[in-house]
C-alpha cells in the first residue's frame, strides 16, 4: 500500500462496474484520485468509455481489507477435499427446468 | 492488468450498436445514412455559415485541449481531457459536415476543416485562447461548457433535424464537459489560499473573452426557428456561472470585454495572434500530405 501511494499524491480507489446485463458489479481496475467524488467522475473517464457500464462503485484501495497471500493455505487448502459441500449429491428429476 | 481481469473487464462490454469510433474504422462521412436536404424556408447559405461557425468553435477548442496531451498533472486528468477533446472533435465534424451538405458544392468536413485560412474560421475568440495553467484550462472550459450546453438545449428544437439531432447528442456530452469544469473550479477556487488566488486570476483572463459569446448574431437572426439567438443565453449561463462561482467562493471578474478589431472579432473571421500558429500545427499533415487517407 505505501509503496503505491508513492507514485502519486492522490490516494489509490478500486473501482467496480456493473455492465447493462450485468447483476453485479465487477472488478475492473484502479485509479488516483483526491476524494470519492474525483474517483468516480474518473472512473468515468477511464473505466466506461466504451460503453461498458451503468453503474460505478469506487472504494478506498486502503479500505479494503483482503486475506493475505501467506494465508492462502490455511484460508482455501481445507476446502479442497470437502466434496459433499458441492451439490453434486442430489437425483434432479427430469421435469426440473433450468437446472 | 491480467488475462483473468481482462476477461471479467471484457465481459462488460456490450456489442456497439455503434461502430463509429473516431480513427481506425475507416468511415468517411459522419452523417451517413441521414437525409441531407435543406428543410424548406430555410436559407441554405446562413444555415452554412451558422454551422460552420459552431463546428469551428469545437475544432478549434478540441485542438487546444488536445495541446494539453503529456501536459496534464494527472493520467487520470489527462484522460478525462482527451475524452473531452475527443467529444468536440466529434461535434466539429458533425457540424463541418452539415456545413458542407448544406453548402451544396461538394466540400467534406476535412476540406472545411484543413483547407480555410484563418479569416474564413469562424469561431469565437474564447476558443482559441491559450490556457496558461490548469486554472484556466478549468476557468475558461466551465464558461464554454455552460454557454455551449445553453446553446445546445435550445439547438436540439431547432427546425433543421440534422442540426437538432447533432444538438441533443452534443448536450449530453456537455452537461459532462461543464460538470468536470465546474468540479475543479469549485476545488481550487474554495481550495487553499494558493489555489483560491490562481483560480481568481484565471477567471480575470478568462472574462473579457465572455462578452463575445452573447453578441447578436446576424447569421443567427437569418435563421428563425433554426438557430439561437446569442443574447438569449446570457440568463441561463449567468444562472449557472453564478451558482459554481458562489461555491467556489470567487467573485465574478469585471473585466471590460476584449476590444472589437474594425468592429469585427471571432464570428467575422478576426482572431487573436496565436489563432495562426494553432491553426498551422492543426492543418500541417494535412496540407502536406493532401490526399492521404487514415
Amino acid at each position: 500500500m505505501e509503496e503505491l501511494q508513492v507514485r502519486s499524491a492522490w490516494p489509490l480507489y478500486e473501482v467496480f462496474l456493473r455492465g447493462k446485463r450485468g447483476l453485479n458489479h465487477v472488478h475492473v481496475g484502479s485509479l488516483h484520485a483526491a476524494d470519492a467524488q474525483m474517483a468516480l467522475r474518473h472512473a468515468r473517464d477511464l473505466y466506461t468509455r466504451r460503453n461498458e457500464g451503468v453503474s460505478i462503485w469506487v472504494v478506498a484501495a486502503a479500505d479494503i481489507t483482503a486475506s493475505s497471500p501467506d494465508e492462502k493455505d490455511p484460508f482455501f487448502a481445507p476446502s479442497g477435499d470437502k466434496v459433499y459441500r458441492h451439490p453434486t449429491f442430489y437425483q434432479l428429476p427430469d421435469d426440473i427446468p433450468h437446472m | 492488468m491480467t488475462e483473468d481481469e481482462f476477461a471479467a473487464y471484457e465481459s462488460l462490454s456490450e456489442e456497439a450498436e455503434d461502430h463509429r469510433w473516431a480513427f481506425g474504422t475507416g468511415f468517411t462521412d459522419p452523417l451517413e445514412g441521414i437525409d441531407a436536404s435543406v428543410p424548406d424556408g430555410v436559407d441554405a447559405a446562413a444555415l452554412t455559415a451558422y454551422c460552420l461557425a459552431l463546428g469551428d468553435d469545437a475544432l478549434i477548442y478540441s485542438h487546444r485541449l488536445q495541446q494539453w496531451m503529456t501536459r496534464m498533472p494527472e493520467l487520470e486528468e489527462e484522460t478525462a481531457l482527451a475524452n473531452i477533446a475527443l467529444d468536440l472533435l466529434g461535434q466539429a465534424r458533425m457540424l463541418l459536415a452539415r456545413a458542407g451538405q448544406a453548402e451544396g458544392r461538394g466540400r467534406r468536413e476535412d476540406d472545411l476543416a484543413f483547407f480555410r485560412d484563418e479569416h474564413e474560421f469562424r469561431s469565437v475568440r474564447l476558443a482559441e485562447h491559450t490556457d496558461a495553467d490548469f486554472a484556466q484550462l478549468a476557468g475558461r472550459l466551465l464558461v464554454f461548457s455552460a454557454w455551449r450546453l445553453a446553446l445546445f438545449g435550445r439547438l436540439a428544437a431547432s427546425a433543421d433535424p440534422v442540426l437538432a439531432a447533432i444538438a441533443a447528442k452534443g448536450a449530453n456530452e456537455l452537461a459532462y464537459h461543464r460538470d468536470y469544469a465546474a468540479q475543479w473550479v469549485i476545488r481550487l477556487g474554495d481550495g487553499t489560499a494558493l489555489s483560491h488566488d490562481k483560480m481568481a486570476a484565471a477567471l480575470g483572463v478568462i472574462w473579457p473573452l465572455t462578452d463575445e459569446l452573447f453578441q447578436a448574431d446576424p447569421v443567427a437572426a437569418r435563421l428563425p426557428g433554426v438557430a439561437a439567438d446569442p443574447a438569449e443565453l446570457r440568463a441561463e449561463v449567468d444562472a449557472v456561472l453564478d451558482a459554481v462561482l458562489g461555491a467556489a467562493t470567487l467573485d465574478r471578474p469585471q473585466g471590460t470585454p476584449l476590444a472589437r478589431v474594425g468592429g469585427k472579432s471571432g464570428r467575422d473571421g478576426v482572431h487573436t495572434e496565436p489563432f495562426g500558429y494553432l491553426l498551422a500545427e492543426l492543418q500541417s499533415v494535412a496540407r502536406a500530405h493532401p490526399d492521404a487517407t487514415w
